[in-house]
């Protein structure tokens, strides 16, 4: 049963990834003018000119030519094998280019998970066991200022504050000294140290949303017969709230991992960019603008790619975790 | 907020609505259901605060000619990242205390080592007048007039409440332009999202079925999407020479493309709940024909829904516009709005140097956070008979 649910739902990923190829297919073909015509026009700044033969010769080569339907089928296809073609503004495969700042992307977005999780559990408990309490009042009032701030707002704050206050600058995710240097277990640890700033830039607002969440569900089931059952056959009230209550509000707390991880996707594009992170926001942006569309295109798929996964996660986990789902 | 007359019998408590409380059953009972919202709405303070709050600044945005000083696109060399002034009243001179508003008149003074400008309080005030008259503009683009809200009284005075920028502009008088512009994006967005919520959420629950799959699909397709790498590519395809009212409009729709699925949802749930209630079942009986059932039966009675679903879109639309102006893929000078202002503040060597660069933040999260709060007391006060 749960099997055949988890099958289907994985069926259910083939349209969906084929409407988000469609959509970043478009997006990137919509701009009037392509690649190539940002490129002759540089080049004309520079008095290079191109003659007429020369830019078919281009177009054909890099398939500009042919009808929107044909460009698209042959760019599904390829990436279909791994192959997200060229980029026509770095000169190499996009490959070579996306990978490392989508794992980094991944990596981030992951850990801002994880603390945001570790961050709006407990709060989200207090708040509601000590429901008007000072320490309730504070957590609602920073965690609505935490909604109501945008990433980037936030992100130049501490920037300032850094800058300011500290002296040092707090953006990017690697020293100078390991900027480009390979992998190894001092860059590691020099990552781990510069993680905290996007990881609270980043997981601010969605710590406040849950923290409302947990806070409410759990006012739902603390006043239910159970809860006071439990209590007359004197369980200590922490295991009982842990044991009983917590589990059941628990359930919109992991289906978040659907809505979560897109916001943060989204939201770390634009703090990248503030921050000047290495990861996928900035060079996308950039390829966005320069018209460079494969390597724009792998990353508008790729970004999509990964929260219609956060969505899947989400949805078996809560089969998993709660046999009340119904499998339909 | 208590009413004086005492509130009906204690067992009679359990009966009212909760949004009663304080009134007697009598009023209760003859209440219309509007009555009932409206004073389930005015139990929640904050959001009864927050409603004046983003009535002040629609006021704001509506009179921006007359509430700002000046001319926000008015540059001056010599005013470069002048700091905010304080505004004082009570005035001491030689002839006793007067009430007038002055501020203090700053001097600029560059050191001869580092060549760093500062400003230093020179001692002169800088005397202002309420509508005096100050740069030429027209209200609404229609009426000419030139009187401001608060001036210098000598025209060529400079008075800068929130500092100016690195072009020596007013801060206040741009930050009350920006609020026209972020403000009513977020209403005609939400406008916007209005016809496409209801839309397709109505088509949705009304008719269930293969079309109710369908649309489902379609909205958690668009929820499921990153929202502001889709919102990037759109923007990025715009071409950057376009006059500001075409971006403007363009860019809402963009906006708005994510808001309408919230609502979407919300008007099919209602629906889904509702086509099985007798007065729809009584209209349908009655022969009413389909149109008629939805526009005249079912909307009316989830109306108070969508205006709370819509309230809690708008601060989503306005932050996605700072997002996208901030990045200089949304609006892009000479328009002006908050997200554009900050665009200024992306550079940590003008920030700290001007640190009021951040006021136009500092309107977003109030705007957004008053939105909030006032959404969450509509969504209660939706349905003053629950719980």
């Amino acid at each position: 049963m749960i099997w055949r649910y988890i099958l289907k739902r994985i069926l259910w990923m083939i349209p969906f990834m084929f409407g988000v190829s469609v959509v970043s297919f478009l997006l990137i073909q919509a701009p009037p003018g392509d690649f190539l015509t940002t490129y002759i026009a540089k080049l004309g700044e520079s008095n290079e000119l191109l003659d007429q033969a020369t830019i078919d010769n281009l177009r054909a080569r890099f398939g500009l030519d042919q009808p929107l339907y044909v460009q698209y089928f042959k760019w599904v296809g390829n990436v279909l094998q791994g192959d997200f073609g060229m980029s026509f503004e770095w000169r190499q495969p996009v490959n070579e280019l996306v990978w490392e700042r989508m794992a980094l992307t991944l990596l981030v977005s992951m850990a801002t998970l994880l603390f945001t999780w570790a961050i709006a559990f407990p709060i989200g408990v207090y708040s509601a066991v000590h429901k008007y309490s000072i320490g309730d009042y504070i957590a609602t009032t920073i965690g609505f200022i935490g909604l109501a701030t945008p990433n980037f707002l936030l992100a130049l704050v501490l920037m300032y504050i850094g800058v300011v206050y500290f002296g040092s600058d707090v953006g990017g995710l690697f020293s100078p000294e390991y900027q480009n240097a390979p992998w190894s277990w001092g860059k590691v640890v020099d990552l781990m140290n510069h993680l905290w700033l996007p990881m609270v830039v980043l997981g601010t607002s969605a710590t406040a949303s849950l923290i409302r969440i947990m806070r409410a569900n759990l006012l739902d089931e603390l006043h239910k017969p159970y809860v006071d059952t439990a209590r007359a056959k004197g369980l200590s009230e922490f295991w009982l709230i842990m044991k009983y209550p917590v589990r059941v509000a628990l359930n919109p707390f992991i289906s978040t991992i659907g809505w979560v991880l897109p916001n943060l996707v989204s939201g770390a594009v634009i703090t990248a960019i503030v921050l000047s992170l290495p990861l996928a926001g900035p060079l996308m942006l950039q390829a966005l603008l320069s018209q460079d569309m494969y390597l724009a295109g792998a990353f508008v798929l790729l970004l999509s790619l990964l929260t219609v996964i956060g969505m899947l996660i989400s949805d078996i986990l809560l089969v998993l975790l709660d046999p009340r789902v119904r499998y339909d | 907020m208590t009413d004086e007359r005492a509130s009906g019998p204690p067992g009679a408590a359990g009966v009212a609505p909760q949004a009663a409380i304080g009134h007697s059953e009598r009023d209760v009972a003859i209440a219309s259901q509007w009555q009932l919202t409206r004073w389930a709405f005015r139990r929640h303070k904050l959001a009864v605060v927050s409603l004046w709050v983003i009535g002040a600044l629609y006021l704001l945005s509506i009179f921006a000619e007359v509430v700002s000083p000046f001319d926000p696109t008015q540059q001056n060399r010599r005013a470069v990242y002048h700091p905010p002034q304080m505004i004082h009243f009570i005035d001491r001179t030689e002839e006793g205390i007067r009430l007038r508003p002055y501020v203090y008149e700053m001097d600029r003074q560059r050191d001869q080592r580092t060549l760093a400008v500062t400003y230093v309080p020179s001692g002169e005030k800088t005397y202002l007048a309420f509508f005096g008259r100050g740069d030429a503009y027209k209200l609404w683009g229609l009426f000419p007039a030139e009187r401001h809200l608060l001036v210098p009284v000598n025209p060529r005075d400079g008075f800068y409440l929130f500092g100016a920028d690195r072009l020596g502009r007013d801060m206040f008088s741009r930050v009350i332009y920006g609020t026209r512009i972020s403000m009513s994006i977020g209403l005609v967005g939400v406008a916007i999202s209005l016809v496409l919520g209801v839309v397709l959420g109505g088509v949705s629950g009304f008719y269930g079925g293969r079309v109710d799959v369908l649309i489902q699909r379609l909205i958690e397709f668009v929820l499921s999407l990153p929202t502001i790498p889709i919102w990037l590519a759109l923007a990025a395809a715009l071409p950057p020479d376009w006059p500001i009212y075409q971006q403007y409009f363009v860019i809402t729709l963009i906006v708005s493309l994510v808001g309408w699925t919230e609502l979407g949802r919300v008007v099919r749930g209602r629906f889904l709940a509702m086509k099985n209630e007798d007065f729809v079942i009584a209209a349908r009986l009655d022969g009413a024909s389909e149109w008629r059932i939805i526009w005249r039966h079912m909307l009316p009675s989830l109306s108070s829904h969508i205006i709370a679903s819509l309230t809690l879109a708008i601060p989503l639309m306005i932050l996605a516009e700072t997002g996208l102006s901030f990045l200089g893929l949304g609006l892009t000078p000479p328009a002006i709005s908050w997200g554009v202002l900050l665009k200024e503040a992306q550079n940590i060597v003008s920030i700290s140097q001007a640190p009021w660069l951040f006021v136009p933040g500092g309107f977003v999260v109030l705007a957004v956070l008053a939105f909030n709060f006032l959404g969450d007391g509509l969504r209660d006060a939706a349905d003053p008979y629950g719980h």
